[in-house]
């Protein structure tokens, strides 16, 4: 039993060590428990929540996770 | 006034002003200034989340039962807007978009080509587009042209509170324009607001002027009044500008008197 291969993703800009097979839902899981109102981003791509589950991560991916704050 | 709705999008507000939540000092404030000036339209931006943020603008705009509407500020290219209005649909939603394009920063003057550019893209992939545009009345209907739901000249540089630099342009736009016309950014106070509303803006949408106000509640309120009366201005027709003065009480009747002879 060798340990997960751990990949390095960034994450709105600061690099995050994650294991392998770490899916998109999980990573925003670390950051909110919020159900709406976040939406992410893997590799410019807009990734829509439903298919969080589905979205492995790979090394070196750039994820964006954004929420609405005050503005305009 | 049920009788004179304003009709964005396909959805009627009873309201004209849209507000913008950026520069307000807590979210207790916003939520004043919100409920006094009456809106049922209000912006908000898409950052990235800070896991160590406490509370939301959402859940302010959802108590109030306020429409949420975000804008793609901090967007320097069509990429990035483009982008930023597809997180935002999924964030929050709604297909709605207050698309901003900037060209840099000092001015934050928005970027003609690279907004034609990205509301053409938004308009095609079903966005509602509500595009902060210069006071180019050529721009703004080519704006039209590709499809967008209104225009929103500025009035003059997000946050300068300078007013309407330029109200020729915006009785331009406004004439020709088969969309509504939105002043966005410039106002510092209610006359500003009446003022647009005069020139035929359907709508005025701020925020700094109202929520970096020394009393932001009270600015909600006044604007809100300066919407509503420059409305009824526009509606009621104002009276011709004239060189000379014209008398208001009638020449005829008068009583003959000796002005060498006064009484006192």
């Amino acid at each position: 039993m060798t340990e997960p291969t751990a990949l390095t993703v960034s994450v709105n800009g600061a690099p995050v060590a994650v294991a392998a097979g770490t899916t998109l839902d999980a990573l925003v899981a670390t950051l909110t428990d919020a159900p709406t109102g976040v939406a992410a981003a893997l590799n410019e791509t807009v990734v829509p929540r439903g298919r969080w589950t589905a979205a492995a991560l790979s090394d070196g991916d750039r994820v964006e996770v954004l929420t609405a704050v005050q503005g305009g | 006034m049920s009788d004179d709705l304003f009709t964005l999008g396909g959805t009627d507000f009873g309201s004209r002003l849209i507000m913008g939540t950026g520069g307000a000092p807590s979210l207790d404030v916003l939520e004043r200034s919100l409920t006094a000036s009456g809106t049922e339209l209000t912006t908000v931006a898409m950052r990235r989340l800070d896991p160590t943020v406490q509370g939301s603008v959402l859940s302010v705009l959802e108590k109030l039962s306020v429409r949420v509407l975000p804008n793609t500020a901090g967007c320097y290219t069509a990429g990035e807007a483009v982008l930023t209005a597809r997180l935002a649909r999924e964030a929050l939603g709604t297909d709605w978009v207050k698309l901003e394009v900037v060209a840099d920063e000092r001015t934050l003057l928005p970027d003609p080509v690279e907004l034609l550019d990205a509301a053409e893209t938004l308009v095609d992939d079903g966005f509602t587009v509500l595009p902060y545009t210069n006071d180019d009345p050529v721009l703004a209907r080519k704006l039209e042209d590709v499809g967008c739901a209104a225009v929103m000249p500025l009035g003059s540089p997000i946050g300068s509170g300078l007013g309407i630099r330029n109200p020729h342009n915006f009785q331009l736009i406004t004439e020709q324009a088969g969309v509504p016309v939105i002043l966005d950014a410039g106002a510092g106070t209610a006359s500003d607001a009446a003022l647009a509303m005069e020139l035929g803006c359907s709508a005025v949408m701020l925020a700094s002027a109202v929520t970096r106000a020394q009393e932001p509640e009270l600015m909600a309120a006044a604007m809100r009044h300066a919407v509503e009366g420059g409305r009824l201005a526009y509606r009621a027709g104002r009276i011709p500008r004239r060189h000379f003065a014209e008398a208001s009480s009638p020449a005829a009747g008068r009583a003959v008197l000796d002005p060498e002879r006064p009484a006192f």
